[in-house]
């Protein structure tokens, strides 16, 4: 038998690697700092949103393309999903960004007035126009990360609570952390907020197309609610600042005043791992191979990732992702 | 090529660097229009420990002139703090100064940027004030210390193009051996081009390039305009005229 591989971090891209080498029989270690899934990953901050077509709007082609396998694994996995699409909307000023919103992407709907209040009652009290999205998708991202391990723990797997190189084969799936071996890899700083409303109710998640302060609102159920994210360059990991939360929050109200009267659950911060083209990569160094920079695309991506390295470490499949040295592109 | 503060630059284009969908279109749309300045934002990427340093290394990268800038400042004092943190993080003396006056249109604030200007020259700064087209605020820089006004053409990131010609033509007049750069409003090439007509040295923008379907082939397509623009002013164009003039002549025409 040979000897085992070790996917070192946990996050949502070692967890979706790991659970593929697992169903490949692929014998495996996961190795990271903490015991379980928890705010230490960046992908605990995640939205969740299953969108590869919204995404499009500002991603390359590989992203929406790798995107739709996303849903369709997550479900497999026993995660549960909902798959009632997103919506987009802006502010009765800015209409004319919905226009060039539908324009640069696909798989979209116009629905206005009744045909909006039917699928999103409480969004039409404010909202008489909105793009639908219907194959999109989205998840609980802490639960998605808690049930995939807790999957592979029933499994067999190993978990070792640990943050040294290991020897042997490695996977690297440590996000931003594998900055020291990644000089191309950088941060970027997303801040959310966690809000429970009891007079809100929306199915789905909604982003509000805003010239200075775009939104995504995901709801978690149970009255819980998901507003992100900021997106600077920064790879600090530090609090929020007030002026993003303001934004986010003034954002939100904008969207829906009812979100005025919310309770402040939680304010996070993290930074995502990206390369220069905001693209994810895997690359091989030596005995180790990188899966990093999916940037915000952390459960939109992984599954495509996780089985393309799959793919790479029992079949010798050269995935579309993989680069030797630096600079080749993922998709190229 | 104009000289800006002593030093010549290598394209009348100069570009922003936010809201790319990603540092590698960013630098894409870099290649493409050759543009030679860049202005970077040090506000929210700033932060004890340096944490946009990987951002601004790809800017760096880009091997062109970087210009900080003080965007989102509202008040004298903050935008002086801010340029002299950009002092040390870039180490440049350039700075571009701008003071916002009015939170929904983005309005220079003209008293603030007075103030700010006489700090940051007497400190060795060289500032290129982000101010509107007013005649009087910018005879006041200029004596301040400017040596180079970046006048608006229009509020941060409508495109709507030049508000009013009659005053940024007034400005070129009165100012001819100032350098004049249009910064803001911009939105489509052919409003560049106008400005260039008008004899202004340069343009910024960063919203119209960024945010366009394609940021690299309308970087270039800006190039273009630029370049059309400053060899049409070179040509000294025609006046318009209200009679007719046939441009072939007519001796020898047959008579039937």
């Amino acid at each position: 038998m040979t000897a085992p591989v070790t996917i070192r971090g946990a996050g949502v891209v070692g967890l979706c690697v790991a659970t593929e080498l697992l169903a490949r029989g692929v014998p495996m270690i996961l190795r990271d700092p903490a015991p379980a899934p928890g705010p230490q990953a960046c992908s605990w901050w995640a939205g969740g949103m299953l969108a590869p077509f919204c995404e499009g709007f500002s991603a390359e082609e590989p992203v929406i393309r790798l995107g739709q396998q996303a849903a369709a694994w997550w479900a497999a996995q026993g995660v549960p999903i909902l798959r009632r699409g997103s919506l987009v909307v802006t502010l009765d000023r800015d209409r004319r960004e919905l226009d060039v919103f539908a324009r640069r992407t696909q798989g979209h709907r116009l629905v206005a007035g009744k045909d909006l209040a039917a699928i999103e009652p409480h969004l039409a009290d404010r909202h008489d126009r909105a793009l639908h999205f219907e194959t999109e998708a989205h998840i609980d991202p802490r639960a998605a990360l808690v049930h995939l391990h807790r999957r592979l723990v029933e499994a067999g797997a190993v978990f070792e609570q640990d943050d040294r190189v290991p020897e042997g084969r490695v996977i690297d799936c440590r996000g931003l952390a594998a900055q020291d071996s990644l000089p191309d890899l950088r941060g970027v700083r997303g801040e959310m907020v966690m809000l429970r409303s009891n007079d809100l109710v929306l199915t789905r998640p909604v982003r509000l197309l805003h010239p200075r302060f775009p939104l995504y609102i995901v709801p978690r159920g149970a009255g819980v609610f998901m507003l992100g994210a900021t997106q600077i360059e920064s790879a600090g990991r530090g609090g929020a600042t007030a002026r993003s939360v303001m934004e986010l929050l003034s954002a939100a109200y904008a969207l829906h005043p009812a979100l005025g009267e919310a309770e402040v659950l939680e304010i996070g911060a993290d930074a995502r791992p990206a390369f220069p083209d905001n693209l994810p990569r895997i690359r091989r160094q030596g005995e180790t191979i990188h899966v990093n920079g999916l940037f915000r695309h952390g459960f939109l991506l992984s599954p495509a990732m996780a089985r393309m390295v799959a793919g790479l470490i029992l079949n010798g499949e050269r995935p579309e992702g993989m680069d030797e040295d630096h600079g080749e592109r993922c998709g190229a | 090529m104009p000289r800006l503060y002593d030093r010549e630059i290598k394209s009348r284009l100069m570009l922003g660097t936010a809201q790319y969908p990603s540092p590698a279109i960013l630098a894409e749309a870099f290649r493409r229009s050759g543009a030679g300045i860049a202005t970077v934002s040090l506000r929210r990427e700033a932060g004890a420990a340096r944490e946009g340093q990987a951002f601004w290394d790809l800017i760096r990268a880009l091997n062109v002139e970087l210009l900080p800038n003080t965007a989102g400042c509202h008040s004298a004092r903050e935008a002086v703090t801010t340029a002299q943190m950009a002092r040390e993080i870039f180490g440049t003396n350039w700075i571009k100064l701008e003071v916002i006056g009015h939170a929904d249109t983005l309005q220079p604030d003209p008293f603030g940027l007075l103030e700010a200007a006489r700090i940051l020259c007497a400190e060795g700064f060289e500032v290129f004030p982000y101010c509107t087209e007013d005649l009087v605020l910018c005879a006041r820089l200029i004596e301040a210390g400017c040596r180079v006004l970046m006048p608006w053409g229009a509020p941060i990131g409508t495109g709507l193009g030049l508000n009013n010609m009659y005053g940024l033509r007034a400005l070129r007049a009165h100012f001819p051996d100032v350098p004049l750069v249009i910064d803001a409003g911009l939105g489509l090439p052919s409003q560049a081009a106008r400005a260039m007509e008008l004899g202004y040295d340069a343009v910024l923008l960063n919203t119209a390039v960024a945010r366009a379907g394609d940021p690299a082939a309308m970087a270039e397509a800006f190039a273009r305009a630029v370049e059309a623009g400053r060899l049409a002013y070179e040509a000294d164009p025609m006046t318009p005229r209200d009679m007719a003039a046939p441009s072939t002549p007519i001796l020898g025409k047959a008579f039937l």
